[in-house]
């Protein structure tokens, strides 16, 4: 009995060291490539990381921002770059999906160890990853999340656009001012934070102003039939049609609203902003109005230089304003590092949090407390493919 | 009233794309008892074999024919295109697993899926791409109750298809292998039935069938994507069953009840929780007939 024991026990010592030896190769193989990969920046470079939709059903915006974010590093890096060292960006695609959003920030701070970050546009993909950059001390600059709670989850996040609830205001002051609407139906996607956001503060606005809200049903982002809620709404004879959603539903709602015969306005937010809005709901987004951060019409020098500039690096692409957000949150983010005089993550935060009267393309920049940016929006008006410029509301 | 009879309109519209996506399922689950998971994802194929066709063939053919002829040939290229896909998972997927248990079937089933799914990805890109409007849209209003003729084709289609099947399959000596085949394989064998060239013949068939409803639903909702099969290809499988699956009356009738039920909730209850509501109502369905509406009694172990 003692000698089997014994072998048996001889045995498992021996399984367990077979064991070990192989962990603690594996160890080593993932350590390798982990260690060639994680490059740290050569000490003439600082590493930004981007994340953002390249691919997927909001893949438009993420195409844009990159191409503006593109355009402000090439600029910075050619006139010297920042405190004697050039920008590296690093992107990573989320392909527009919350959990994709955490994977690939997650994979900028720990394997590219990258002193900022830049993103995202969808306010959801944005709070999946602004939990991260804020426990591991990164600080992140959102180009175009309008939910308030964004920049809620951390004294590392910011943001250079305007929030949901003046977004809400502006839309619900022009429907009331300047279209003289009294009744207006609302059309939301429940699985969208900014959505949601975005018609409750339509909805406060509006009923504030003396109009009223009349009717409020949701769809799903990913639907394409939206027919049941189209026929309902309408039934109730809204003079106008709030779709706070992006591109691609916008574009599918906007046919079927008008092939069951609505005839009133169709009134959004930036979701809007995309060539392909144009593509998918063709005619039927005609008499169609958004909020916006930028057009790109405005007769204003340095905004008209920089539309010059985009369509020269971009085979003469208007950017919009997704382009034009990323463009000015590159900018402002490097202009922290210059005033930090350090690329220490902790030392850029504390930068940014100063910036003040940053004059960008989407208008002037002053961080808040809150660390949101205070601008004007600007309403445009959907006519033919083009988006025409209506007016501009201030703060 | 009006807007009863509209919502009983589009909720006919939805459910007649659920039917045609579901006709596939039950066509080839009742020859060879096999839930192809897959299928979902040929539909999408066959929309985007219509999107490339329609862009090469673009401005060759002009308005002739009021765009008819233009959607003939693209429904032509994308049927063919898909059975060849279709006998191609068949030859390469199940065929090797044939003999093997129930869950290895189903496992290979929804691996070929995702496969398909994420090559879709990477080759067409997966920003969502405008269908064009090759049949032009003609929008009928009846007293205020608005349809277009494009729904109407897509319900006609999938009528016109579910009497096809049925006859093919009742009345043609290729049909009669394909019971055969679906009563016992083996037996089947025996009596000089080339078994394998019939399960192949089913796959093509069902996989036609989809690309078939890709390219009638893309016309309808111009919007395509590589993950469009996935919330259709779930929705007319849970048709499929619903209204017995196996049973090709059963696989219309469900698509057209499933469709109802999301767009009755949507447009009177809430549009929330549409799907959560219409899934409900297909559980207590289920509950109360287990084999489905159409179904026929049996045992079966999956």
């Amino acid at each position: 009995m003692k000698t089997k024991g014994n072998v048996r026990m001889k045995k498992s010592i021996a399984t367990l060291a077979t064991i070990s030896k192989i962990a603690l190769g594996l160890a080593a193989l993932l350590a390798l490539p982990l260690a060639g990969c994680g490059k740290k920046a050569d000490s003439n470079e600082i590493l930004i990381g981007e994340y953002g939709a390249l691919t997927g059903s909001i893949a438009s915006f993420g195409q844009s921002t990159h191409k503006g974010i593109t355009l402000a590093i090439e600029e910075i890096n050619a006139s010297g770059g920042v405190l004697g060292k050039k920008i590296r960006l690093v992107t990573e695609d989320d392909q527009g999906k919350p959990e994709e959003a955490l994977t690939a920030v997650t994979k900028l701070i720990s394997k590219d160890r990258v002193s900022a970050l830049l993103g995202e546009f969808a306010s959801s993909n944005s709070l999946a990853a602004a939990p991260m950059a804020q426990s591991s001390g990164i600080p992140m600059v959102s180009h175009g999340s309008t939910n308030p709670k964004v920049t809620q989850v951390g004294d590392y996040i910011f943001r250079v656009c305007f929030i949901d609830p003046f977004q809400g205001q502006v839309m619900a002051k022009f429907a009331h001012n300047s279209l003289k609407l009294g009744h207006v139906a609302i059309l939301r996607d429940v699985k969208s934070d900014y959505s949601v956001g975005l018609a409750d503060y339509f909805t406060q606005n509006f009923v504030a102003a003396g109009g009223a809200i009349a009717g409020d049903e949701s769809y799903s982002a990913g639907d394409k039939d939206f027919n049941a809620q189209l026929t309902s709404l309408i039934a109730k004879k809204p003079e106008a049609l709030f779709i706070p959603g992006y591109y691609t539903e916008v574009g599918l709602i906007a046919r079927q609203a008008r092939r069951l015969g609505f005839t009133g306005a169709l009134l959004g937010g930036d979701g809007w902003d995309s060539e392909k809005l144009w593509e998918i709901g063709g005619d039927a987004l005609n008499n169609g109005y958004f909020s916006n951060h930028y057009s790109v019409d405005n007769p204003a020098p340095e905004i008209r230089a920089f539309v010059e500039k985009f369509k020269a690096h971009n085979q003469g692409e208007a950017p919009d304003a997704l382009a034009a957000l990323g463009y000015d949150a590159t900018r402002v983010l490097v202009d922290a590092i210059r005033r930090a005089g350090s690329d220490k993550p902790s030392a850029i935060r504390d930068a940014l949090a100063q910036t003040k009267d940053f004059p960008g393309i989407t208008g002037n920049i002053t961080l808040n407390a809150q660390r949101d940016a205070v601008k004007s929006a600007v309403v445009l008006e959907v006519k033919d493919g083009k988006f025409l410029y209506k007016e501009t509301v201030a703060p | 009233m009006t807007v009863f009879l509209q919502q009983l309109l589009n909720g006919l519209s939805l459910g007649s794309i659920y039917a045609l996506v579901a006709l596939g399922y039950t066509m080839v689950y009742g020859v060879l008892r096999l839930i192809n998971f897959a299928h979902g994802d040929v539909y999408m194929l066959g929309a985007f074999a219509g999107y490339y066709t329609s862009r090469l063939l673009h401005g060759h053919l002009g308005a002739a024919g009021g765009g008819l002829v233009e959607a003939g040939i693209i429904l032509m290229v994308s049927m063919v295109a898909c059975a060849g896909v279709g006998m191609l998972i068949e030859r390469l997927a199940y065929r090797p697993v044939r003999r093997a248990s129930r869950l290895t079937i189903l496992i290979v089933a929804i691996g070929v899926s995702l496969l398909i799914e994420n090559v879709a990805q990477m080759v067409f890109g997966a920003e969502p791409k405008f269908f064009p409007q090759i049949i032009p849209e003609k929008r009928f209003d009846w007293a205020g109750v608005v349809f277009t003729n494009q729904q109407i084709l897509v319900l006609a289609t999938a009528v016109v298809l579910m009497i096809g099947l049925t006859l093919f399959i009742r009345r043609t000596r290729t049909g009669k292998a394909m019971r055969a085949v679906a009563h016992n394989p083996d037996a089947a064998r025996l009596m000089g039935v080339n078994v394998n060239f019939i399960i192949s013949l089913t796959f093509a068939i069902g996989s036609a069938l989809a690309a078939a409803g890709g390219i009638l639903v893309s016309l309808n909702q111009p919007g395509i994507d590589p993950l469009m099969g996935l919330m259709t290809g779930i929705k007319a499988f849970v048709a499929a069953v619903l209204g017995g699956i196996g049973s090709i009356p059963g696989a219309v009738l469900g698509g057209l009840l499933l469709g109802m039920a999301e767009t009755f909730v949507a447009g009177y209850g809430s549009s929330t929780y549409r799907d959560a509501i219409a899934f409900l109502i297909l559980i207590v369905i289920l509950l109360l007939k287990p084999a489905g509406l159409l179904g026929k009694g049996q045992v079966e172990k999956v």
